[in-house]
């Protein structure tokens, strides 16, 4: 079946099986492994993008249910000169070790804070429910969640 | 892990899924796909085709109907526990819908995909048996309306014949006190045992993951309604339950917590 998806702004008509799931189309059809793939049982939120603006994990979705929709991988974050500023939030506060969970944990803290553009350490932990980390123990991440919150806030005034 | 081929077609309006789910055998609708993908791709469930509904405009709405609020099938969970008609008229039910999962999760999850879905472990169909909500079901005939009490029939059962189609829920407003205890004990987990409390005039109170399906436990209000306290209506939660024991807990353990939270539920909502 053919689709066509805007994906970090460009956009793709591709052939896919309807059983493709939206995780594979990213990785496997347009090449952009920056999402990765953790639990594949829809607990871990490794494989969390963006759809239409709003986190999904992408290991629960199939590609052709993202047909005429717009979605932002981690690879769409950072301009040409600069990271983000979420990243470089995460990159400031070591919010990351491995690494592994640190995609979907920027593009779920991407959804959540336009949700919740001022939240609390409480909120941050709350938002950030959907994604596991093995290694952080999370103080790190929550640390970078609200410095991100912080420098984007600065950023609107 | 993928699921087995299938077929897929998007459907343009209710009528025309309808029609796919009569006419193509083993057909599913397909709704935000979080319950029925993770079932797919254990290969628990191999559907030969696949009718996506989840986004079709004329079925996600939340309506103010005067009695009730009117609910699209396919509002997702996200939409909601965000809904200020539903925070001020029903406020159970946003908080319910606060509660399912994870943000992800309720930004794909849909209530009509919950409800047809009929888990007993699930939040919003334990919810709206509570509040007494009424279902409209399209099918290739006729649409008809279904109350809460009757839609739940078994495991993951209901009255859904393969043909038809929830499209709307229809959820009375109420003015007194409600209560939600969910107890698991990590985040984003499903509940271990919920409790689900409206009082208006009467109390109702209904249980997640007491059964095969979600419960009302009449016992509970029967008792209420004679007068007994909240300590004694309570000791009666488990009364005619029958909890499953799996991996998170025990059958046991599940009466000795609907009791505790049944209380805790009550008190905060009468
Ligand atoms: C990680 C994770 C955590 C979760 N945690 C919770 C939780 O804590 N509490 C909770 O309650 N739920 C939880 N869920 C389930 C979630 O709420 C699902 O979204 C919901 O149960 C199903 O809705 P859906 O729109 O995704 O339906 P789908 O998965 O698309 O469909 C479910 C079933 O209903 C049928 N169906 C769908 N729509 C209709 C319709 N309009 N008419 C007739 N039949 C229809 C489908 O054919 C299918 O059989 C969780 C799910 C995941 C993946
Ligand atoms: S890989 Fe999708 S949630 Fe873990
Ligand atoms: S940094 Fe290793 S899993 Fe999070």
């Amino acid at each position: 079946m053919q689709i066509t998806t805007v994906v970090n702004g460009k956009s793709f008509t591709k052939d896919v099986e309807p059983r493709t799931l939206l995780v594979h189309y990213i990785r496997d059809v347009l090449g952009l492994t920056g999402t990765n793939v953790g639990c594949d049982t829809s607990s871990c939120g490794a494989c969390t993008i963006l759809l239409n603006g709003e986190s999904v994990k992408s290991c629960t979705v199939l590609a052709v249910q993202a047909d005429g929709l717009e979605l932002t991988t981690i690879e769409g974050m950072a301009s040409e000169s600069a990271l983000h500023p979420i990243q470089k939030a995460f990159h400031d506060n070591h919010g990351l070790q491995c690494g592994y969970c640190t995609p979907g944990m920027i593009m779920a803290t991407a959804s959540f804070l336009k949700e919740n553009p001022a939240p609390t350490e409480a909120d941050v932990r709350e938002g950030l429910e959907g994604n596991l980390c093995r290694c952080t123990g999370y103080h790190n991440i929550v640390k970078s969640v609200l410095a991100a919150a912080e420098a984007m806030e600065g950023a609107v005034k | 892990m993928f699921p087995a081929s299938f077929d897929y077609a998007k459907a343009r309006s209710v009528a025309e899924a309808i029609s796919i789910l009569s006419s193509v055998e083993d057909a599913k609708l397909l709704a935000g796909g979080h319950s029925l993908l993770p079932l797919m791709k254990l290969r628990l469930a191999s559907p030969s085709m696949l009718v996506d509904i989840g986004s079709l405009a004329e079925l996600s709405y939340i309506e103010d109907k005067g009695d009730y609020v009117a609910i699209g099938s396919m509002t997702r969970h996200h939409d909601i526990s965000s809904s200020r008609v539903l925070k001020s008229e029903i406020p159970l039910l946003p908080y319910v819908a606060s509660q399912v999962g994870d943000p992800q999760v309720r930004h794909r999850g849909t209530i009509g995909g919950s409800i047809s879905h009929g888990d007993g472990a699930s939040d919003l169909p334990a919810a709206v048996l509570a509040l007494d909500a009424k279902f409209v079901v399209a099918g290739p005939k006729r649409e008809r309306i279904v109350p809460a009490t009757e839609f739940f029939v078994g495991f993951l059962e209901t009255v859904l014949s393969p043909d038809e189609l929830l499209t709307e829920i229809r959820v009375p407003k109420f003015s007194g006190g409600w209560s939600f205890q969910k107890f698991n004990r990590r985040a984003q987990d499903w509940a271990i045992v919920g409790v689900a409390a409206v009082n208006d005039g009467g109390t109702r109170v209904s249980l997640v993951n007491m059964g095969p399906t979600p419960m009302r436990a009449r016992a509970v209000e029967e008792a209420l309604a004679d007068g007994a306290s909240i300590e004694t209506a309570s000791s009666k939660a488990s009364e005619g339950m029958d909890p499953p024991t799996d991996l998170n807990a025990s059958s046991q353990y599940r009466r000795h917590l609907a009791e505790v939270l049944v209380k805790r539920a009550l008190t905060e909502a009468v």
